[in-house]
């Protein structure tokens, strides 16, 4: 097989009921329905190779989620071809079921008022995992994420990272081929991201598995991914390594400036892109090249308390390019 | 096989999560008892006055109201629980979780939950069978052959109408029509006027889920009618599977 996962012009439209605010909204929302229609994915193609770890990236509401849930098949694709390891997700065969997983940061599929082990038990009944090599691959994750403790508690007494560990046990306690990843490390503190991270790596190269993972932190996708998707709006936007997404998209950054007195908006209008100017405090992009020399003239001319300069948030930075429209 | 195991482990789950609350089972079993003497007290009421409902002797009748009360144990400890879980799935989007197992989707949301709140019902259920039966002259087998496959039709029912949840998210109304349902299923179906009758039979088949069981053990209708019923609780079965794999063409997976 040469690709793992395929989209290929993938297309999710949804209907949804709108309802403005107060009472007469309400009755008018009870008797009427008015419906919109959201195109949440909107021709998106791409192809991952066995092996692969795939960072997915896109502000909120971009279609991620949605390519992941019709890629599992738990959506319909309103339009276009899916293919997971030769299947055709939404058919959810048991042959195809039994080889993915799908991992999402805002819910659980742990059982709320029991310990972790239960939910595992249940899994290991589903998958007919044979008791040893059952109680084996426990030994083993909990080893690997360090919960070894914390499996014989009801889920509802486990700290936020515990929960998102125990919950990446259950999911690839039957040890799937293909995992689908959408914001694992989502609230979880730093440390607890680490862990994470390096669960799903040692995972991934220990079984050879195939990763397409989603995420707010770059410093997941960062430490996880080569390759990474970018889509926006339902549009892929760019398709390629990680290096090759910050050169062309992020040749900015930022500067933070806090004044001695407020700005009027057209101050610092030759110096870059404003992207906030509030009273005294100010942020704007600014090209690399350019850097330095801005800098020095931004500490010269202006009143500055205070000057930081960081790379920008990444959502901005595709947000920005988007709008210029360039894209890949 | 799988399946079987799988249903044990949601069993013992099940039990597990509910064992703590054990003055709740005690509280659940005198409020079955009181109801059912309430219910008893209405049914004796009527015979006691030499009124019969419909031609049914007050041992006959009986045997309906524990065709009833199996019902509702069933709809209590089994049917009530799931059916909320998928209304609670669907509005959480947890759903998924069960569409990503490689199970059947239907057997896990119908079997997953288990309340022993059900439990006092069979069990009046079994003492009522057990006066009414020898008493009227009625074959206990045919009559439990019946229940079963009275609860069959019962849950193809209750799923298909539980299912729409896939649309609507929200459900309660159905599990308190389906509530009411069942309340109008303690009595012989002769006992009501002849539009309702008609409803009863034809619209919601109530009529075959106690009075019928009833009926065929009295020998006042042959055991033909227990093929009839198992021909209708297969159909309405079938059914029920078609409307539920149709309604995942549409469920939404909520939130992100």
């Amino acid at each position: 097989m040469e690709y793992a996962v395929v989209a290929e012009e993938l297309r999710k439209t949804y209907w949804v009921a709108e309802k403005e605010p107060g009472l007469f909204g309400t009755l008018r929302h009870f008797v009427r329905r008015r419906y919109r229609r959201i195109e949440a994915v909107r021709g998106v193609s791409f192809a991952l190779r066995p092996g692969e770890i795939v960072g997915f990236l896109g502000p909120n509401g971009a279609g991620k989620t949605t390519t992941l849930k019709m890629l599992t098949g738990l959506l319909y694709p309103s339009g276009g071809r899916a293919e997971v390891l030769g299947y055709r997700p939404q058919d959810r065969r048991p042959a195809f079921l039994r080889q993915i997983t799908l991992v999402m940061g805002n819910k659980a599929q742990l059982l709320w008022d029991l310990p972790v082990l239960d939910t595992l038990r249940i899994n290991a009944a589903v998958y007919e995992i044979p008791e040893a090599e059952y109680q084996k691959r426990v030994r083993r994750f909990a080893s690997m994420l360090g919960i070894e403790g914390v499996l014989t508690q009801p889920v509802r007494k486990l700290s936020l990272g515990e929960r998102m560990k125990a919950e990446l046990m259950a999911a690839l306690l039957h040890h799937p081929r293909v995992l689908f990843l959408d914001e694992p490390t989502l609230g979880l503190d730093v440390n607890a991201q680490a862990a994470v991270r390096d669960f799903v790596r040692q995972y991934a190269r220990a079984e050879g598995a195939t990763v397409l993972l989603t995420s707010h932190y770059m410093a997941d996708i960062e430490a996880l991914a080569e390759r990474v998707i970018v889509i926006h709006e339902g549009r892929l936007l760019f398709d390629g390594g990680l290096k090759g997404l910050v050169e062309r998209f992020a040749p900015y950054k930022e500067v933070r400036l806090d004044l001695e007195a407020p700005l009027a908006p057209g101050d610092l209008a030759p110096f870059g892109e404003v992207v906030e100017l509030r009273g005294q405090s100010a942020r704007l992009l600014v090209e690399k090249p350019r850097l330095t020399a801005v800098v020095a003239r931004l500490l010269a001319e202006f009143p500055v308390r205070d000057l930081a300069v960081e790379e920008p948030p990444l959502e901005e930075v595709i947000g920005r390019v988007f709008r210029e429209g360039r894209v890949a | 096989m799988r399946y079987l195991r799988l249903f044990f482990t949601f069993f013992q789950a099940a039990m597990a999560a509910r064992m703590e609350y054990r003055a709740n089972f005690l509280a659940a079993l005198a409020v079955v008892l009181l109801e059912s003497a309430g219910m008893l007290f209405g049914l004796f009421l009527f015979y006691r006055n030499g009124y019969d409902l419909g031609g049914w002797r007050w041992q006959e009748a009986l045997l309906v109201m524990a065709a009833a009360r199996f019902l509702d144990g069933f709809f209590t400890s089994w049917l009530s629980p799931n059916l909320q879980k998928i209304s609670e799935r669907v509005q959480q989007g947890t759903l998924d979780f069960v569409l990503l197992k490689p199970v059947d989707s239907q057997f896990w949301v119908s079997v997953e939950q288990f309340t022993v709140w059900g439990l006092p019902s069979l069990l009046v259920g079994g003492l009522l069978l057990a006066y009414a039966a020898p008493a009227a002259g009625a074959n206990p087998f045919y009559f439990l052959a019946g229940v079963v496959l009275g609860a069959v039709l019962f849950y193809a029912l209750a799923f298909l109408m539980a299912t729409t949840t896939i649309w609507f998210v929200k459900l309660y109304n159905v599990v308190n029509f389906l509530g009411a349902v069942l309340w109008n299923a303690q009595y012989p179906i002769s006992a009501f006027d002849r539009p309702f009758r008609l409803f009863m039979t034809y619209v919601l088949p109530v009529y075959f889920m106690t009075t019928v069981p009833a009926e065929v053990a009295l020998g006042r209708k042959g055991p033909g009618f227990l093929a009839l019923l198992a021909l209708l609780a297969g159909v309405f079965f079938l059914l029920s599977r078609a409307f539920w794999r149709f309604a995942l063409r549409s469920y939404g997976s909520a939130s992100s």
